[in-house]
């Protein structure tokens, strides 16, 4: 048996190799971002809604797939759906192959030392929920202290206080000032010797805000603290390297990065990873069973008990390849000048303030018109296609900081245009027509 | 799809801009607070009950215009209906915003409130509009927390 699998690993990885080599290239000329022919791309925006073109401003919640990942998952469903390391068989090697290239892609993606270090989950949420379980609960004891940020997502709150609630550890939170800009001069203050961990946002869902991770980082390491950075909104606006920036654990979202919904990441050290809990149990973790002890797998497989969203995780390889082959830095450059139009457009309207002005920011910008809920900002907007998001972004404690119940928040990425922000803005002056 | 007129008519907007019955109410024998947790909005019920009569009803929190609204028209539908008759409003109301019950077909009390069927056509909305609703009812059962997700 053993031997079987490993020469199913030989032949695995060259097929990834050919696979890597052969990835659709999709080249704009250098420089110029042309987002005309970007947005050909994704078929979901030529709609309309509404009676009206789609306006989708809403990427930060999910964002859209391009044509070549749809492709990627039917080729998957359609000629190689089956299960993966189980199978001797063709399709299953066909599949585990496409499953494994896609790690691979991930890996080069974040720059990882090795793909084993990049974990597959289904999500941020869960990738999240699986440090606090394998490492939390296996190092984390009463009087420990874990420190996050104010701007922290539900996600990286709630596992942390119920690992808190079920040790008898404390949890501290970094502040923030006005601006929505983390307090670096108070985290430092906040880290002792009981510090066992800290959990910081890359980039803001709710304000936008780009943390200064690698300071973070930099700052807890002198501390012996290692840190875990949610990249749910870092890897759409930036390119990531998990060595530069040295953090211990880093956490993708598949849906924000042009991808199915339940794909996603745990990066990892593999130091880290190894001392670790597995997280759930079941088939394909371990290495043997027998009634008395279980051994488990290695690195990564020790995380991926049952089986995964084959073709959601195919899909972040196919999405990967699709960003590789843009120019990023035209299309990243393209995203901070929406962010700073529609900024500035906003800013004329008088009533709006934007929540959230940070010095660097990504193409998130989070609003309030008047005292006009953004529940109703959000369905006027809808009736003129505009998709945006209203609501507390699933970070109340944010809304606390700035008293206010909810923000309107338009996303932008790189297939978003000027005119888009422009439609924004004039529906934004009905919606206070509406409320006069 | 309705039109977005039909969704924001002038009382709707009306009752946002100026609620009746908003504040906390002296004297109030029941009480119940409402949330939504998918946006966050939250609200109190009060009710000052006499025997089985709604004497007085108020309510505070923060929502939208639809929700506002609602619970601006809900108390004052409300008052003085025996606790009977005020269920019976909720049961027509949350069947007629979710679609169940067709207003101009099937006689019903609900008058005034009829306004709110345009929020059918906006399923998003239909919990904005109800969750006054839902919190009256708990307040008249005596619970003290009432939700949307139930
Ligand atoms: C910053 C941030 N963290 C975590 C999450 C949760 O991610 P997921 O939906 O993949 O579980 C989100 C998305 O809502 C997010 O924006």
């Amino acid at each position: 048996m053993a031997a079987v699998t490993e020469q199913t690993l030989v032949d695995v990885e060259n097929i990834v190799e050919a696979a890597l080599v052969d990835a659709p290239v999709n080249i704009s000329s250098v420089g110029v971002w042309d987002v005309e022919r970007v947005r050909r791309d994704f078929p979901v925006l030529s709609q309309t809604v509404n009676g009206k073109p789609l306006v989708y401003l809403d990427s930060a919640a999910s964002a859209q797939v391009p044509q070549v990942v749809i492709d990627r998952g039917s080729k998957y469903l359609g000629e190689e759906h089956s299960n993966v390391h189980r199978g001797v068989h063709y399709l299953s090697q066909r599949a585990t192959s496409a499953y494994e290239g896609s790690r691979e892609r991930v890996r080069r993606f974040i720059n990882a030392r090795e793909a084993a270090e990049c974990v597959f989950v289904r999500g941020c949420t869960e990738g999240i929920n699986l440090v606090m379980h394998g490492y939390g609960r296996k190092f984390i004891v009463e009087g420990d202290e874990i420190i996050i940020s104010a701007m922290e997502h539900h996600s990286n709150i709630v596992p942390w206080q119920m690992l808190c609630e079920e040790k008898g550890a404390r949890l501290r939170v970094i502040p923030m000032n006005d601006q929505g800009e983390l307090q670096l001069d108070e985290f430092e203050k906040l880290l002792n010797e009981r510090t066992k961990l800290v959990g910081v946002i890359h980039i803001s869902n709710a304000l936008g805000t780009i943390n200064p991770v690698k300071e973070i980082v930099a700052t807890a390491h002198k501390h012996g603290v290692p840190v875990l950075v949610d990249g749910a909104q870092g890897a759409p606006h930036l390119n990531i390297d998990v060595q530069d920036l040295d953090c211990d654990f880093y956490i993708l979202s598949g849906h924000k990065l042009f991808a199915p919904t339940g794909s996603g990441v745990v990066y990892g050290k593999r130091e880290l990873l190894d001392r670790m809990n597995p997280f759930i149990g079941g088939g394909s973790m371990i290495r043997s069973v027998t009634f008395e002890k279980t051994t488990y797998a290695g690195l990564p497989d020790k995380f991926e008990a049952g089986t995964p969203a084959i073709a959601s995780q195919i899909g972040l390889g196919a999405a990967i390849d699709y960003l590789n082959g843009m120019d990023r830095a035209a299309a990243l450059r393209h995203e901070q000048e929406l962010l700073e139009y529609a900024t500035a457009r906003l800013n004329e309207i008088e009533g709006v303030t934007i929540i959230g002005t940070a010095g660097e920011k990504a193409s998130v910008i989070s609003f309030t018109v008047q005292d006009i809920h953004p529940h109703d900002i959000g369905t006027i907007l809808d009736a003129e296609g505009i998709a945006i998001r209203a609501g507390h972004h699933c970070a109340q404690p944010v809304m606390q900081r700035f008293q206010i119940p909810a923000t309107a928040r338009a996303s932008f990425a790189f297939y978003n245009t000027r005119e888009e922000a422009d439609k924004l803005v004039s529906a934004i002056r009905r919606v206070i027509e509406v409320f006069k | 799809m309705s039109e977005l007129s039909d969704l924001y008519q002038q009382v709707i907007l009306d009752h946002n801009k100026k609620p009746r019955n908003f504040h906390k109410l002296e004297g109030a024998n029941r009480h119940a607070d409402g949330y939504n947790p998918l946006c966050g909005d939250q609200l109190s019920v009060y009710l000052q009950m006499e025997d089985d009569v709604v004497k007085d009803v108020s309510f505070e929190g923060t929502g939208c215009a639809i929700s506002k609204a609602a619970a601006s028209m809900m108390t004052q539908s409300v008052k003085g209906k025996t606790r009977g008759e005020a269920e019976t409003l909720f049961h027509e109301f949350h069947r007629m915003v979710t679609g169940e019950l067709d207003e101009e077909a099937t006689p019903n009390g609900l008058g005034r409130l009829k306004i709110f069927a345009g929020v059918r056509d906006y399923p998003a909305r239909v919990k904005c509009a109800s969750l006054s609703w839902h919190t009256l009812h708990a307040a008249l059962h005596g619970e003290e927390i009432a939700t949307t997700e139930s």
